[in-house]
């Protein structure tokens, strides 16, 4: 069929399955945005800020699975997107992001808008593509898609110069990929899956550590029958809270930095450490030398630059978690396995949560941060997606909200992007409209991206903002707290807006909580409320997150470990 | 100890600069980078050389893999493979230091490309060592200027 290069992209979204694209018009862009008022099955949001489409599409792909697309033009309408992109790709979310470019002819010469957006990207794309001719675009868009949801997932960069977005092509849906240097390896090696099954056959105190690659593949079913069949508790990182329910008597919660205490203490007793899916990230692991020092370790990842990346397996290997799961699942029932063997070893685990649980205290007269997130777990019956910005309020959120299911948690992990929440918050909410969403965010996360209130206003999406208000850039307050003689440089962002009325002024719902027998009822209230609505919770203001592992130090050495692990209720 | 990685690549625009990205990014160093078409006109391929003391080789190859452009990756074997680098080298020669020079040219097989007055221009192919070894020995008479192409290399045999 013969069309522009333009609506030829319009087409090509709609053939991949593209359902919403996030995007802010631009010079470079008009023609695709002419060719989307005739869109059929896309939707397109309208953000107030290129990082908000970008962010909007990484949680709309967290949440749903699906590959997050989003729209900017050329120079700093593309430049804009780069934290965003960074940031899924630090976290392997699918992403696709399409970006106008100048005229192909003007390409190198400075001109208006311009900017080597390719280039630019280079170091945070899984791939990216300067279209040189309208005929490649359906290729192009097909191999994109295809590049950012399978193997490990990433973002891929399409910059389209105006030239071929008005050039006439022939349209033809692609029916097949011909990318020969990406073959991802899905099976993992039979003979390796059988001597990780033999060594956990053997195992009386192993832990499995589940990273973002098990809700990637799907693979929490198989996480959770694998942590059964043995029986062996499962530590989860940031990025893989929600793959193993925190309910189970088996969960050890999250590992790390400002992890459990018996999920840090279980690891550096083990004697055998799967990890799946994680990637021994500095956050978790702490000092290297000291990390799990008497176990086998075993990794299953999809990637192969990630085994022996920091850490050295005795056993890895490469494939699909879900794949490597069921399969080792099926070697383990073909052992004989003693499961009385790591009796022992759960009583243990199990005394450490006992004698270890989180806990803070009520001061009257004051609202304690970990409070409202208890709360928001209470009300939401720990049943809705959580979004969160960047700092302490992120880390409180992982410590006091019970995820129960994969995709239910969301949130910036590798690249720690402030701002991250509210847009990220609108695409979860889009993508997952039958759930409540919650951001829970800082005061200062917050103003990174606040316009995208308006965002959530037009397109009526309606998630509930939480900011956990402690007047302070509270994260890095502490780490000047612990470590730099209290010296507050420049953290101390008491001098804010009344955020209720910057609520209100947006045409969302604005609600202030200063006590806690207040904040039940704001939650039901903005919940109830089926609108947008910023809740400002008044937090008692020099808090600090414990447990906490200073970086670079051995994870058992935690300060304020003592104090106590929440109740299991 | 120096590894020959020989990849093969598509030929796509900005295949070099994601390879040379990825290096800087990694933090893995080059040693010499040499680049040319293939025995098939689609995949170009690049030799290069670097010091697996500094990162391990199998890191650098799996990143490399990683991208989409790079469809075959080799980390040639020392013992097998075969080796060529050709250096172009500006020498001043004068009078009686002429044949003085002509002379080391002959037995390493130099050619002189390139003759004025006050200076030669020597053409040398061969292995890193011989290269530098006649650099070294050329270094008296003044060299001007050295141009290099980075090591090729290529296994014997079929594999």
């Amino acid at each position: 069929m013969k069309m522009k290069g333009s609506q030829a992209v319009v087409a090509s979204l709609e053939a991949e399955g593209c359902e919403v694209l996030f995007g802010f018009p631009g010079g470079m862009v008009i023609p695709i945005y002419d060719a989307l008022l005739d869109a059929k099955t896309m939707r397109h949001v309208l953000v107030r800020h290129e990082q908000g489409a970008v962010h909007a599409a990484d949680g709309y792909a967290r949440a749903t699975g699906k590959v997050g697309v989003c729209l900017a033009t050329s120079g700093p309408g593309a430049t804009n997107l780069v934290t965003g992109i960074a940031n899924a790709y630090m976290d392997s979310i699918p992403l696709v992001a399409i970006t106008g470019q100048i005229r192909a002819d003007l390409i190198g010469t400075d001109a208006f808008q311009e900017a080597d957006t390719t280039g630019i990207t280079l170091p945070v794309v899984k791939h990216s593509y300067l279209v040189t001719k309208a005929a490649d675009l359906p290729r192009v868009i097909h191999e994109a898609f295809h590049i950012a949801g399978t193997g490990r997932p990433g973002p891929v960069v399409i910059d389209i110069p105006i030239t071929f977005e008005l050039g006439e092509m022939n349209y033809q849906r692609p029916a097949d990929i011909d990318l020969p240097g990406y073959k991802p390896t899905l099976q993992g090696h039979i003979k390796q899956i059988r001597a990780v099954a033999e060594a956990l056959g053997q195992s009386e105190r192993p832990v499995l550590y589940a990273g973002g690659g098990v809700i990637t593949s799907g693979a929490a079913v198989e996480l959770a029958e694998l942590a059964h069949l043995l029986p062996a508790p499962v530590a989860t990182t940031l990025m893989g809270l929600g793959a193993f329910p925190e309910r189970d008597p088996l969960a050890l919660g999250m590992l790390g930095m400002h992890g459990n205490v018996a999920a840090n203490y279980a690891v550096h007793e083990c004697d055998m450490l799967v990890a799946v899916g994680a990637r021994f990230d500095d956050r978790v692991t702490g000092k290297l030398t000291a990390f799990a020092p008497q176990a086998k370790i075993v990794h299953i990842d999809i990637d192969p630059a990630e085994i022996g990346k920091n850490v050295q397996p005795l056993i890895p290997i490469v494939g699909d978690a879900r794949n490597v799961l069921a399969r080792l699942i099926e070697e383990i029932k073909s052992l004989e396995l003693d499961r009385g063997r790591t009796a022992a070893w759960l009583a243990k685990c199990a005394e450490w949560e006992a004698k270890f649980a989180f806990g803070y205290e009520h001061e009257p007269g004051t609202l304690a941060p970990q409070f409202v997130i208890e709360e928001i777990d209470r009300v939401t019956g720990s049943d809705a997606v959580v979004v969160t910005d960047v700092g302490q309020h992120q880390m409180w959120a992982t410590q006091y909200y019970h995820y129960q299911w994969p995709r239910q948690f969301i949130s910036s992990g590798g690249l720690g992007t402030m701002g991250f929440g509210l847009p990220a918050a609108i695409g979860a909410k889009i993508g997952r409209p039958d759930m409540t969403v919650v951001d829970i965010c800082g005061d200062g996360g917050f103003q990174l991206t606040m316009q995208e209130l308006t965002t959530a206003v037009c397109e009526d999406v309606p998630v509930v903002v939480a900011i956990v208000n402690n007047g302070f850039l509270g994260m890095v307050r502490q780490w000047q707290d612990l470590f730099w003689n209290k010296r507050y440089a420049h953290t101390c962002i008491a001098t804010q807006p009344d955020f209720a009325k910057l609520a209100d002024a947006f045409g969302c719902l604005g609600l202030t909580v200063t006590a806690e027998d207040q904040v039940e009822e704001a939650l039901r209230t903005a919940i109830g409320s089926q609108r947008p609505t910023v809740i400002d919770f008044k937090v008692r203001q020099e808090e600090n997150v414990f447990p906490m592992v200073p970086a670079g130090q051995d994870i058992t050495e935690m300060i304020g470990g003592t104090s106590g692990r929440r109740k299991r209720t | 100890m120096m590894h020959t990685l020989s990849v093969l690549v598509e030929d796509k625009p900005g295949v070099l600069t994601r390879i040379a990205g990825l290096f800087a990014r990694r933090g893995f160093n080059i040693a010499s980078l040499a680049v040319g078409e293939s025995e098939d006109p689609d995949l170009s391929r690049i030799t290069i050389t670097s010091d697996g003391e500094a990162h391990p080789i199998d890191q650098v190859t799996k990143q490399l893999h990683k991208l989409i452009n790079v469809v075959k990756i080799r980390d040639l074997d020392p013992e097998s493979m075969v080796t060529a680098e050709l250096m172009l080298m500006k020498v001043s020669a004068e009078g009686a230091k002429r044949a003085e020079v002509m002379q080391i040219a002959e037995i390493f097989r130099a050619k002189i490309v390139d003759l004025d007055k006050r200076c030669m221009t020597l053409r040398v192919v061969g292995d890193v060592s011989k290269l530098e070894a006649f650099r070294d020995l050329l270094r008296p008479f003044g060299v001007l200027e050295v141009v290099r192409t980075g090591t090729v290399a290529i296994g014997r045999g079929r594999g």
